[in-house]
């Protein structure tokens, strides 16, 4: 009988101590995070596979993105970005990625580098769904970094700060993604 | 065998223990001893009252927290079947407009009455934000006392925020008009010229809480969106934000949008008292309705006003001043101390607040950009006590503790943050499910917060419930604020869609709570204070039914001679005078509603005499052992019939069966 106490016993604690791994590895629920938005209170981990796709999915879904959704990521931005919305997010692909001087985009994933990344980011968010087509040459957007990005239209052709051009553009449930082939840079701070 | 057997059957126990071990997902992680907190046992009573609004669905909605139990739902602005409201002939006066009888509107704020400051108790308001309106609920009964209608206005949102002794309940109108003194059939791409934003102060009866329209402020052609009064240092002042300073009228989610900052605007109201008293307000015609709920007579009555008095802001210098504010300014909230002006840019990246104090001094300096429309602006760095930097994304609405903290709702990044109102810094965020809007802290728009608990309200809540098909419940979030920390402890779900809410300790108000109504003093014409009383009585093509109920029966409840086509009146008494016993009234056929009738109280249902026949009427409410048998019946003969109006209670008996019956 003995025997079978100490096993018993034995697989409790098996039993327990699987607990508290788990409980261990499972990271606090951003209670005592005073950084940045959240990482847990979007709807990025609700599921749905039916739905139309919200802005982050989109991405996501895109080879030519993969960059650009580290950095979301890195940034803590997946949550705000998976939220009601509405978005226009300005994409850069890969490729606009790969033009900036080497090393930065690696130096801008470190955490250190979190509140620039973070502004840069949202300096591609304005909170508003706008079409392509509505754009108008010398239009002012406000984007979510809180400075202004400047449009410029030609010949159909949609330019950012006269730095990056609107390729294509993507509907997502919760706005619109212009994927664009370069990176805006925020104006250097006052 | 028997140690196998064992073995299996421990592990398999194990087995069943491990999936509760699993990682919890973000979505759900609650720390320990949450349902502790949010646990009421049963049988005990909340600590406190929640009044949460219940927009689209235009009523208000009553919690005990931190149970998160519905108590109560308080039709307001629209009709509830449920409860006869709107139905009632005694009801119906209480949702007539300008516009006629309208069954329903969007009720955004609550704001409890206070007294210097603190809540008392007595009353809270709550706006209609479509057929813009103002609705006073009494908090002995719970019920809907008075609405009153806004001339000049539509989409009244920035309402109905009170001053700190409930001399004033405000009401600022969301949409820009044309006065409805003026022409308003003109072009919409006239806004500029043509439209105006007004500002109702409605004055507050001390005793009685009436309400009455005292002035109405003409103010430039913009949204007013939220609005808070001066407290403390600062009573005597009304700040409310503004959006579309643009002045657009078309795609304002792009057009609305592009100024770097629109206004708070401060209004000086006793300044606007004082100019009301030397007669500089014009009178101008409307047309708006006042409707009055009387708890003796258990009838509203209706009155249409044609008048009203108007301070024109930019004429007058110094009543409006405005602030500059980032994006778009949703909420608008004063902190305790009355010092601090918090406005939520909902498209901007920083939470700036305001002082009071250096306000006051810019305006004695004249530190002035310029005037928006005639009224001054005052320059943003002299009002400006700091920003809150980088506080999250798309801020909203901002509720204290009373401790010098600040709890700011986070729409796009959805969370909750508590900073520092003295050095602005964060200290804490919490993440709501999802994308919240308003949040509560009981007194947390007072001068004396009872800060145990904060609540958020959310806009969506896809995963957080069993579903149920594409229209799902929204959401409300219980946190524990007692602490440093911020501790999500109980997630429960709302009617309509919350937006604003208010909460008070239970013990404020609980005591004062009426029973039932004395039926010696009901006036009600209709009352019959007794079965001996009844009667039905026939007024051309009208018949009046006299009724009474008591368990478990109606009296009368055999009833004929009546004629098809004819409209019948059932003035219901309820006999009891005895808490919690209802009586409902309802009767085939009827294409209204049922009545709900409290005790000592007497209502009414209009019912046409569709066709012959035998139509039977019930208690509705289940009253006692012998709720089933609470009914009758109501013979409709053909018009021209000479069946003889008759009534009785358990008279009515057929010859062969009497004396059975004795």
């Amino acid at each position: 009988m003995k025997k079978y106490t100490i096993m018993l016993a034995c697989l409790i604690l098996i039993g327990l101590s699987a607990c508290n791994n788990a409980a261990e590895k499972e990271p606090a629920p951003a209670e005592n995070s005073t950084e940045a938005a959240s990482t847990a209170g979007g709807q990025e981990a609700v599921k749905d596979d039916d739905s139309a796709k919200d802005v982050v999915k989109v991405a996501v879904g895109s080879k030519d993105h993969s960059t650009l959704v580290a950095a979301l990521k890195a940034a803590d931005l997946v949550t705000s970005l998976s939220n009601a919305g509405p978005f226009t997010v300005f994409a850069p692909t890969n490729a606009a990625f790969d033009k900036l001087p080497a090393g930065t985009v690696d130096g801008l994933l470190k955490p250190a580098a979190k509140e620039d990344l973070q502004n840069i980011l949202q300096y591609h968010v304005a909170v508003a769904t706008m079409k392509a087509e509505s754009f108008t040459d010398g239009q002012v957007l406000g984007m979510v970094n809180g400075d202004n990005v400047t449009l410029s239209v030609k010949d159909g052709k949609v330019m950012l700060n006269g730095t990056a051009t609107i390729i294509a553009s993507i509907p997502a449930s919760n706005g619109i993604i212009h994927v664009i082939d370069g990176v805006l840079l925020p104006p250097a701070k006052k | 065998m028997k140690r196998i057997t064992i073995s299996l059957a421990v592990i398999a126990v194990i087995a069943m223990l491990l999936p509760s071990c699993k990682p919890k997902n973000a979505g759900t992680a609650v720390s320990s001893g949450a349902a502790e907190k949010a646990f009421v046992a049963p049988g005990k009573y909340d600590e406190f009252y929640n009044f949460v609004s219940g927009g689209f669905s235009g009523q208000m909605s009553v919690y005990g927290l931190p149970s998160g139990r519905l108590l109560r739902v308080i039709p307001i602005f629209s009709v509830d079947p449920e409860k006869g409201y709107g139905y009632s002939e005694e009801t119906k006066p209480m949702l007539n407009t300008s516009h006629g009888f309208v069954p329903w509107d969007d009720q955004h704020h609550t704001e409890l009455s206070q007294t210097n400051g603190e809540i008392d108790g007595r009353w809270i308001f709550a706006n209609a934000n479509n057929t813009p309106r103002v609705a006073r609920v009494d908090l002995t009964t719970f019920r809907t006392a008075e609405i009153i209608e806004l001339p000049n206005s539509a989409g009244n949102h920035s309402s109905p925020f009170i001053t700190e002794n409930t001399e004033y309940v405000v009401a600022g109108t969301r949409f820009s008009v044309p006065p409805d003194d003026a022409n308003g059939d003109v072009p919409i791409n006239t806004y500029k010229q043509n439209f105006k934003g007004y500002i109702s102060f409605i004055s507050v009866g001390k005793e009685d809480g009436k309400m009455d329209i005292a002035f109405q402020l003409k103010c430039p052609g913009v949204n007013f969106d939220l609005s808070h009064a001066g407290k403390g240092k600062s009573h005597g002042w009304f700040f409310f934000s503004c959006y579309n300073t643009e002045q657009a009228s078309t795609l304002l989610e792009v057009n609305a949008s592009q100024r770097d900052k629109d206004f708070i605007m401060a209004v000086n109201w006793k300044k606007a008292e004082e100019y009301l008293k030397a007669g500089k307000g014009r009178k101008q015609s409307v047309k708006y309705a006042h409707n009055v709920y009387d708890e003796k007579s258990h009838t509203a009555t209706s009155e249409i006003r044609t008048e009203v008095t108007v301070l024109d802001a930019s004429e007058l210098k110094d009543i409006c001043y405005m602030i500059p504010c980032p994006k778009s300014p949703h909420g608008c909230d004063v902190d305790p101390t009355g010092e601090y002006i918090v406005g939520s840019g909902k498209l901007a990246a920083l939470v700036p607040v305001f002082s009071f104090t250096k306000m006051q001094k810019a305006i004695a300096d004249k530190a002035y950009d310029g005037d928006y429309e005639g009224i001054p602006v005052i320059k943003y760095e002299a009002a400006l006590h700091g920003e809150v930097k980088k506080p999250g994304l798309g801020p909203l609405h901002t509720e204290f503790d009373g401790k010098g903290n600040a709890y700011t709702t986070f729409f796009v990044s959805s969370e909750v943050v508590k900073w520092s109102i003295a050095d602005l810094k964060v200290l804490d965020r919490v993440p709501t499910y999802y994308s919240v809007g308003h949040l509560c802290i009981p007194g947390g728009d007072t001068r004396k917060p009872n800060a145990k608990y904060l609540i958020a309200y959310n806009k969506i809540t896809k995963d957080r419930y069993l579903p149920t098909g594409p229209e799902l419940a929204q959401s409300a979030q219980l946190y524990d604020i007692s602490g440093d920390k911020m501790q999500l402890i109980l997630d429960f779900p709302t009617i309509g869609e919350p937006h604003y809410a208010q909460a008070v300790a239970a013990s404020l108000i609980r005591d004062k709570s009426v029973k039932f109504f004395k039926i010696d003093e009901n006036t009600n014409p209709y009352v019959s204070k007794g079965e001996g009383a009844t009667k039905v009585v026939r007024e051309g093509n009208k018949v009046h039914v006299y009724m009474t109920c008591i368990r478990s029966h109606f009296s009368p409840d055999n009833i004929e001679g009546i004629k098809a086509g004819e409209e019948v009146y059932f003035h219901v008494t309820n006999l009891e005078q005895d808490w919690d016993v209802p009586h409902g009234f309802a009767i085939k056929g009827a294409d209204n509603a049922e009545l709900l009738i409290m005790p000592g109280e007497t209502q009414t249902l209009k019912w046409v005499a569709d066709k012959p026949g035998i139509y039977p009427f019930y208690c509705t409410d289940f009253c006692s052992a012998l709720h089933q048998e609470m009914s009758g019946y109501l013979r409709v003969s053909p018009p021209g019939s000479n069946v003889p109006l008759l009534f009785s209670t358990g008279k009515n008996i057929a010859k062969a069966d009497s004396t059975a019956a004795k």
